[in-house]
């Protein structure tokens, strides 16, 4: 049987004195799509934010490619990427220069032209702080294709874009499936997006709230909406 | 090696690509020598024996909006968190980002030593082969703990001052250092100080240039 992708147990992250985390148990096997639900502040960017291991979390067991962050990050980097809400992009660089300098550092170089191609972008020499926040998203993905990772991290796929970059989105999350890739999504389209994934997590002010299969979470996602669950936080 | 030359490229690029941040950058430090030599006066001889402090005050100065700068375009649209997820390591990222604003820094040396040379009326005595090393040692000695500063302070609202209050006081030993090693340079040195001088400035230099990448990571990794 194949390694999980992830392996959790109870994984929590603090700040300060407020737990923005707490209890999450997850396996994802490999080639395996989650779509993370929630309200804002839920927990969805901060569990995509420790299993990328940019964050430490601060109890709980985890595993990623079977390795430990705290132990071998790198080993784990090289496997996946993150689209989170900041571009990660240099601003005084164009698309094509930003996609090169990826590659350059990854140990690839070459022409950006199909990358900027796949998500719908010309290869024009102007500056990313001249991008629509939309071109930006578009140009964010093609960094996080370009890697090619093993798992992919992605919040807010949808988010800044137009009707034809929702398409593009779908395109692109049904293209990694085919390939292999893991995936784990945090989306408020959750109609859109459980389609896509074959499981679903809600969480609510930390905690998960409810799981199981995506076909099945658009109707606990609008349960959970008509409850309007009163704060509580993880803990 | 690869990964270094292309992070100091990718550090240039978005350096050229910004260029016009540089130019006001110059026009700053070149305004501070103004300013400085109107407050001197005419008198030659102290404007003789003050050019290599006000010269270095003036790169220092400067060289702090540089750094500040560097770091910003990192965290800003989160493009330190994308080079660590690459992975980039912190190590590499550092030598490669300090290398960088080195370059950047004797760029803005080279503009302001024929402004000094104009304004104090300076005729070099050493040789320009001895200066431009003293040079590089004096931009090193800034670099490596400003480096280090900028990545800590990024993430602050008042970087612009907390980097200055942070880094000033680190930087006095190189920065005597290289204000003397200039002026003996620029005067004559019939004693022979300047290899003391110099000696001191190389010192500084691996220090911090040592310790700060050792640093450094603990600064940009959580």
């Amino acid at each position: 049987m194949a390694e999980p992708v992830i392996h959790a147990r109870d994984l929590g992250r603090r700040y300060g004195g407020r737990w923005a985390l707490g209890r999450v148990d997850l396996d994802l096997e490999p080639g395996e799509r989650l779509l993370l639900m929630g309200q804002n502040g839920g927990g969805k960017t901060t569990l995509l934010r420790v299993l990328s291991t940019l964050v430490a979390p601060s109890r709980g067991v985890l595993r990623i490619f079977g390795l430990d962050p705290a132990r071998e990050p790198n080993r784990i980097r090289r496997r996946l990427a993150l689209l989170s809400h900041l571009p990660s992009l240099y601003e005084d660089l164009s698309g094509p220069d930003n996609l090169q300098v990826v590659a350059r550092l990854l140990g690839r170089p070459g022409d950006p032209t199909p990358w900027l191609e796949r998500v719908g972008l010309e290869p024009r020499p102007d500056p990313v702080h001249t991008y629509s926040a939309g071109m930006r998203k578009r140009l964010s993905f093609a960094r996080l294709l370009l890697k090619e990772p093993d798992l992919a991290l992605i919040d807010e796929p949808y988010g800044q874009l137009d009707p034809a970059g929702h398409a593009m989105v779908d395109a692109l999350l049904r293209d990694m499936a085919e390939r292999g890739t893991t995936v784990i999504v945090a989306s408020h389209l959750v109609d859109r997006a459980c389609v896509l994934c074959g499981r679903a997590l809600l969480l609510h002010e930390g905690l998960p709230r409810w799981s199981g299969p995506s076909d099945r979470a658009p109707r606990a996602w609008s349960a959970f909406h008509a409850e309007a669950p009163a704060s509580g936080g993880a803990a | 090696m690869r990964l270094l030359l292309a992070l100091v490229r990718k550090d240039l690029l978005v350096g050229w690509r910004g260029r016009a941040r540089l130019v006001g950058l110059s026009t700053y430090a070149v305004t501070l020598l103004l300013l400085f030599s109107f407050a001197l006066g005419p008198d030659s001889t102290t404007l003789h024996e003050h050019a290599p402090a006000y010269a270095w005050v003036a790169i220092l100065s400067a060289s702090t909006l540089l750094l500040a700068q560097s770091f910003q375009q990192e965290v800003e649209g989160g493009a330190l968190e994308g080079l660590l997820l690459l992975p980039v390591s912190p190590t590499a990222m550092f030598y490669a980002k300090a290398l960088a604003n080195l370059l950047l820094l004797l760029f803005l040396a080279l503009v302001l030593l024929p402004v000094s040379v104009v304004l104090f009326g300076l005729r070099p005595a050493g040789s320009p082969v001895a200066l431009a090393g003293v040079l590089a040692l004096g931009g090193a000695g800034l670099v490596a703990p400003g480096t280090l500063y900028a990545a800590l302070t990024a993430r602050v609202k008042a970087q612009q001052v907390l980097l200055p209050v942070l880094l000033f006081p680190l930087v006095v030993p190189p920065l005597l250092a290289a204000v003397k090693a200039t002026s003996l340079l620029l005067e004559g040195d019939p004693m022979h100080q300047v290899g003391t001088w110099v000696g001191l400035l190389a010192t500084f230099d691996v220090l911090y240039w040592s310790l700060c990448g050792v640093l450094f990571g603990r600064v940009v990794e959580e």
